[in-house]
């Protein structure tokens, strides 16, 4: 089984328009090419690339990763002197892709990395992510290279980026007992040694994913006597330096293969990344950012699992003498599931995009020309989708998940079924990396800005094929809704129900809903990468972000003053 | 430090048939069926890559006998690591039984020049004789191990592996050169090597043509090849036709008089 071919509707995500711009971008108009063996020479040899290795990476999820993923939850990580040992087939998983080299595909080349942008990377996740969401966890924080990457001195890269490449492992320790969506409360503390000119970690981590990692990236206190955001710095720690000891793990409900740790810092050495006191306002909010990609990349994963699995069983499975996919309370729950899969790949592959333009863009430096509008434009989308992308496709993974069981029946409440499993493991998506309610937060500047809005005008402006004109319609009259509801949520600052999440479900799916009008026109102007319509998923969407719209409207009436 | 020679082949992928694998007149339908890597040839590969990784400096060459488009099964191991790859393709080839095939392998890996190991898969699984190897190996006047399933050591001159034989394990030792056929409980091969897969995307191999081996030309192709199909048939064997015969000196002959009789062997 190799989980991309199988799935074109990477290919079409991969192949779409605006990735020849991204690949000359990455590749800095392929200046690597003629200096490193494997660099492209133009942009449809990068496309073939990223196609290749990503071929590879659906080899890798279909024939060990996926095999595993049972045998790994049952049996989950455990410490031992003080490391944590992987279960067995996690670290099968590990060693074939460490033995694949595909560690650090997204860093420079100089590092051994293979110099990919977002797109191609989060497809990785996402394939990962269908085999195994808990590994995938694990897979993405390879992302910690970015922000080494983006940030640290030349030192620090060039000791650290190659590791990555040779497998070390990463993880991300920001939060603690006291600190969890509130990061500006962090205590750990870090005290410059002028004796051994080094920096000194003491403190408490809690929840820390992959926990037991070589690398660690360490949200801290530098600035002693301060208590907000502007005294936090952000330090590299290496496991071999010692000095730090690995308290629990973590018994969860799902992702059981992914370590989850609490670590306790006791003069740990360390290194400063990028400048003092920038830790959290500047640095930890350019990887949470790509952290809420990730898990938008694992929530659209598992939202194919379970659209697989519910289709797999709803086909076999004989009820009344025939196969239950012919009854249409079976048929209308797999077209919900494929809608909303769909409509959060397209979200994710959108913002995915913008991420990898304005990202190039600001590794180039000096803008020319349109450049730098198309920067700004770049990076105020990916600004905006991200907590979108997070909401909608994390909740999204949820529902399938519930869905999924659903289609099973009673069999699904067993645990023979995969589909328990992913039950389990859907439900921390909307919780980690910032809750569904924070990035409803995350989106109220758009909403208030009307950011949002000029997007949907944007999209809205667009050519069409004719046959799309119904489905934009209800778009439309979903985008008028929205803006009752704005005005009643501005006309009534304090009610008894707070009506932004209301108002940023709607916006998102008013913007998948364009999203999958404009994969259909791909199709339908004959583009035939992806076998299959999009046409029953952008329906569905249309028509659902009408329906919301009309829904919150009321509930907003019932609690305006 | 050593020299290998890999033999694969690339064959129709008979294990994942759909409903027009086979021609009306009962041969495989080729173009029906996807080309893949034989499976066992790539766990003789995987054996050769174990020896390099455990010594360093040695230097892999896959040889295959086949069309242009063999190339593919090249690339996909130089991706997996090993270093060279040759094709010995040429129209005079064509209709080669088993006997021809490893003449001609024979003569390739005579002018490949030195070599210290040649691995194989046991069998390809479109013909699925077993006799290549051996045959390669008697051409080359080397000792063959067969049903090689690991490698235990390699010190200087002196490989010990283990055999997987149906009523066991047995673990022998040869001295170099040796010819090596691997067999389906070998170690799966290891996965592409990113870098490398990109890199050898497109690598042309060297193509070696019948003039370029030095054969002695009626030994090559349908001239070298004195199997003859007569025709085929497509048997199912149900359980029912199986019989076990116990392995003694009466249940043998009776064996043995019962297939003459029926004209199998003799």
């Amino acid at each position: 089984m190799n989980f991309y071919t199988d799935n074109d509707s990477l290919k079409f995500h991969l192949t779409h328009p605006e990735m020849k711009k991204i690949a000359a971008l990455k590749e800095r108009d392929f200046a690597d090419h003629g200096q490193y063996e494997d660099a492209p020479a133009n942009a449809d040899e990068a496309i073939e690339n990223y196609d290749r290795v990503l071929q590879l990476v659906g080899d890798i999820a279909g024939d060990v990763i996926a095999p595993n993923a049972e045998e790994v939850d049952h049996v989950g990580p455990h410490i031992d002197n003080n490391s944590v040992v992987y279960a067995p087939g996690t670290q099968q998983n590990y060693d074939v892709l460490k033995q694949s080299g595909l560690f650090g595909i997204s860093m420079p080349r100089k590092y051994h990395g293979l110099n990919f942008p977002y797109v191609p990377f989060i497809m990785t996740t996402e394939i990962i992510s269908r085999a195994d969401t808990g590994f995938a966890t694990i897979w993405s924080l390879q992302d910690c290279a970015e922000t080494i990457s983006s940030f640290a001195d030349e030192a620090i890269k060039d000791k650290f980026l190659p590791r990555i490449y040779e497998g070390a492992s990463c993880s991300m320790d920001l939060t603690e007992p006291d600190a969890g969506s509130d990061l500006q409360s962090v205590r750990l503390k870090a005290t410059f040694d002028e004796a051994n000119n080094c920096w000194r970690l003491n403190g408490v981590k809690r929840f820390i994913t992959n926990g037991g990692a070589d690398l660690h990236l360490v949200l801290a206190r530098s600035e002693e006597g301060t208590n907000d955001g502007r005294g936090l710095s952000y330090f590299v720690y290496d496991r071999n330096d010692g000095g730090m000891t690995v308290r629990r793990l973590e018994n969860k409900m799902g992702i059981k293969g992914s370590p989850t740790a609490e670590l306790v810092f006791n003069n740990a050495p360390a290194y400063i990344v990028g400048e003092r006191r920038l830790g959290l306002i500047k640095y930890v909010m350019t990887l949470m950012n790509d952290a809420r990609l990730g898990v938008g990349s694992q929530s659209v994963g598992l939202c194919e699992a379970a659209c697989r699995e519910a289709e797999a069983y709803a086909a076999e499975r004989e009820q009344f003498g025939q196969a239950i996919v012919n009854f249409p309370a079976v048929r209308d729950l797999l077209l919900a599931m494929r809608a909303r899969t769909d409509a959060a790949r397209t979200l994710l592959y959108e913002t995915s995009r913008m991420v990898d333009t304005y990202k190039a863009y600001e590794a180039k430096g000096k803008l020319e020309g349109d450049e730098r509008a198309d920067y700004k434009r770049a990076s105020r989308t990916a600004d905006i989708l991200t907590p979108l992308l997070k909401l909608s496709a994390s909740e999204f993974a949820n529902r399938n998940a519930y869905d999924c069981i659903q289609v099973h029946g009673g069999s699904g409440f067993m645990k023979e079924y995969a589909c328990e499993r992913l039950y389990r493991d859907a439900r921390i998506l909307s919780i980690y990396e910032g809750t569904s309610q924070l990035q409803v937060v995350a989106a109220m500047k758009g909403i208030a800005n009307g950011a949002y809005i000029a997007k949907i005008e944007e999209y809205d402006a667009r050519t069409i094929h004719s046959e799309l004109e119904p489905l934009r319609e209800m778009l439309r009259e979903a985008t008028e809704n929205y803006k009752v509801l704005a005005e009643m949520a501005n006309a009534n600052a304090e009610t008894d129900y707070d009506f932004r999440r209301m108002q940023t479900d709607v916006i998102a799916s008013i913007i998948m809903g364009y999203l999958l009008i404009d994969d259909v026109n791909r199709q339908l102007g004959g583009d035939d990468s992806c076998k299959r319509s999009f046409m029953p998923s952008a329906r569905y969407m249309a028509a659902f972000a009408r329906a919301e719209s009309v829904r919150s409207v009321a509930m907003a009436k019932a609690y305006s003053k | 430090m050593y020299k290998i020679v890999v033999l694969i082949k690339q064959v129709p992928d008979t294990q994942n048939v759909g409903p027009d694998a086979m021609n009306a007149d009962g041969t495989v339908n080729r173009q029906a069926l996807p080309a893949i890597f034989n499976p066992e040839d790539l766990k003789a590969l995987e054996m050769a890559l174990q020896v390099k990784e455990q010594n360093p400096g040695t230097e892999i060459t896959v040889l295959t006998m086949g069309p242009d488009r063999a190339a593919a099964i090249i690339r996909d191991s130089l991706s997996r690591g090993a270093d060279k790859g040759v094709i010995i393709s040429d129209m005079r080839f064509a209709g080669s039984d088993t006997l021809a095939t490893s003449y001609a392998l024979a003569c390739a890996i005579k002018k490949i020049g030195h070599y210290d190991m040649v691995f194989g898969g046991r069998q390809a699984i479109d013909g699925d004789t077993a006799q290549v190897g051996p045959q390669v190996a008697e051409k080359l006047n080397l000792p063959q191990i067969t049903y090689a399933e690991k490698l235990v050591s390699l010190k200087g001159d002196t490989i010990t592996l283990t055999r997987r034989l149906d009523n066991g394990v047995e673990t022998v030792e040869a001295t170099l050169p040796v010819l090596v056929t691997v067999t389906a409980s070998a170690d799966d091969c290891r996965y592409p090597h990113a870098h490398r897969l990109l890199k050898y995307a497109k690598a042309a191999p060297e193509i070696w043509n019948a003039d370029a081996i030095d054969p002695e030309m009626e030994r090559l192709g349908l001239k070298g090849s004195p199997t003859k199909v007569k025709k085929i048939d497509n048997v199912v064997l149900a359980h029912k036709d199986a019989q076990q015969v116990e392995p003694t000196e009466a249940a043998l002959n009776e064996l043995v008089a019962g297939l003459m009789k029926d004209h199998i062997i003799g």
